[in-house]
């Protein structure tokens, strides 16, 4: 070996956020789930085949299927996406790595940025392959653009990447975050719309479901089901998941600390 | 290349007038209600290797926290290459190796360091200079053999290895490495203790190495002597031996200890135990 250091290169400062940094991030995430198929065939498919027994549990009621089948489109990426955050980044906590990274010229929002990139990705690829299949194969009847309908799957994406990073500061152990599923998700599937309509619920719980957030995501799926144009009830609901998941991804970097106690 | 003889004190490098590596006057931290260092001074040179030993849970993960700039409550004063630590500048020229590796275990090798050089020097211009670091950084810690195997595969001296290779990645002006030779073979820890000394003599590098092993001591070109959250003493392995007329540090070691608790269960008046002096 020799004793010539390499040219300076003179690194770039820490700013919250370098676009090569975050690449860079989202690429080490997504080629860490290549060493990881099954994973990711579970990711892709278990969408697609649940979609498909819904298809048949609905056999003789079509318009049922309409229903559930376009809410659940954009439930699932909202689902896979949190439970897959929330591991990997409790993952980077407990493996020091967190704190290698947070002590390295990484901006926070590299971090937060490189995963929502990332699994951003892996949710188009879930949400293309089972809207897919929904329309073409399945006859799931959809009025306007199956591109909205990716879309909102892919804003549902990223509000799970954003509460799965947040509830992972919570969460000691990995049985923890899995139980941050229940404790943070089926509420809101219940208060969601997908069950009964929202309008028909106890005053109370049709008031929380107003600011939840998941409930947004449902009704523009169903804005786009039964709409051939973008209503500005559609463009209210984008508006409002996007803006929500913006805003817990700043509560995550806030859980991000590069001085621990 | 310099090779270590266990028995040998390793020859002081030059001392130029530079700013000291690591400067603390008054550091304290509490971690929840317990105080863990107490009032700490002590200086780390440049371009040495500074060993700090004490034995478990006497605060030396904490000190180094606290100069790697990831320990909240610090108070007092630490300067870290002439900043204060935990400064944003900093984080490029500090290489910092926790006590457990921390590396992706479904990542090889390579992949791992890649990530760490690209968040260090980002950018396409700067490729060519990152894969140079990485396969540098890769033979420094003699894992060339296996980059390519995914970290979680090896065994745990090669992972901590690794850990070392990323913190070696941007030519860091100081290392602080907590145990970094723990439950390594005899081979293994003389093999990485060459490396140290290659980094302080070659590339100017200063370390602080943490151990609680005492015969490590005797590679340092310095030490500070922990116990009980409070530093025993700051000198050459050769002084303390000299000045505690003991043969060995883990002797000196134990003279500064007894005449500590001399001291602390004597009655007020005059101290009965003369102190080590710096």
């Amino acid at each position: 070996m020799t004793a010539t250091a390499p040219p300076a290169t003179g690194s770039a400062p820490a700013r919250p956020l370098t676009p090569s940094r975050t690449t860079a991030t989202a690429a080490r995430v997504l080629r860490q789930l290549t060493h990881d198929p099954r994973t990711i065939a579970l990711l892709v498919i278990v969408p697609v085949l649940l979609i498909t027994l819904l298809r048949y549990v609905f056999d003789g009621a079509a318009g049922t299927f309409d229903a559930i089948g376009a809410s659940l489109l954009g439930i699932f990426p909202l689902i896979t996406m949190f439970l897959v955050t929330s591991i990997a980044t409790l993952r980077e906590r407990t493996s020091g790595t967190l704190e290698r990274l947070l002590a390295l010229p990484l901006g926070k929002g590299d971090l937060i940025a490189g995963y929502a990139l990332a699994f951003g990705a892996v949710a188009v690829l879930q949400s293309a392959l089972a809207t897919a299949v929904s329309i073409w194969l399945l006859g799931l009847d959809v009025v306007g653009s199956p591109w909205l309908l990716l879309l909102v799957a892919l804003l549902d994406a990223l509000l799970g990447t954003a509460l799965g990073l947040f509830v992972s500061a919570f969460a000691a152990s990995e049985f923890q975050a899995v139980q941050f599923m229940p404790a943070v998700i089926f509420p809101q599937l219940l208060l969601c719309g997908l069950f009964t309509p929202r309008e028909a619920m106890h005053p109370v719980l049709e008031a929380i479901s107003n600011v939840l957030p998941m409930s947004y995501a449902v009704d523009g799926m169903n804005q786009v089901l039964h709409h051939s144009e973008i209503t500005g009830d559609f463009v209210r609901d984008i508006a409002v998941v996007a803006g929500s998941a913006l805003l817990v991804l700043s509560l995550g970097a806030i859980t991000l600390r590069r001085r621990t106690p | 290349m310099m090779n270590y003889e266990p028995g040998a004190t390793p020859p002081e490098p030059p001392t130029d007038p530079p700013p000291p590596a690591i400067e603390a006057r008054g550091l304290t931290v509490v971690r929840g209600d317990r105080t863990v260092l107490r009032s700490l001074d002590f200086t780390v040179r440049p371009g040495g290797i500074t060993g700090l030993l004490g034995p478990s849970g006497c605060g030396k993960t904490t000190l180094m926290r606290a100069v790697a700039g990831t320990q909240a409550r610090a108070t007092g004063t630490l300067d870290v290459l002439g900043r204060p630590a935990g400064d944003p500048a900093l984080r490029s020229r500090i290489g910092y190796v926790t006590q457990a590796p921390s590396v992706y275990t479904d990542l090889t090798v390579r992949q791992n360091l890649d990530y760490f050089a690209a968040v260090l020097h980002p950018g396409r211009a700067h490729r060519d200079a990152r894969r140079a670091a990485v396969t540098r950084a890769i033979g420094d810690v003699d894992l060339t053999s296996h980059a390519d195997a995914l970290a979680g595969a090896l065994s745990g001296g090669q992972r901590s290895r690794v850990s070392l290779a990323v913190a070696l990645l941007g030519t860091p002006e100081l290392l602080v490495l907590d145990e970094p030779t723990v439950g390594l073979d005899p081979v293994l820890r003389r093999d990485l203790w060459n490396l140290f000394h290659r980094l302080a003599a070659e590339r100017g590098t200063a370390l602080l190495i943490s151990s609680h092993v005492m015969d490590e001591a005797e590679r340092c070109h310095r030490l500070l002597l922990m116990r009980d959250g409070q530093i025993l003493a700051e000198d050459t392995p050769d002084a303390l031996r000299h000045r505690t007329g003991t043969r060995t540090v883990e002797e000196a070691f134990l003279h500064l200890v007894n005449a500590r608790l001399a001291d602390e269960t004597a009655p007020p008046g005059p101290p009965l135990t003369q102190e080590a002096s710096r």
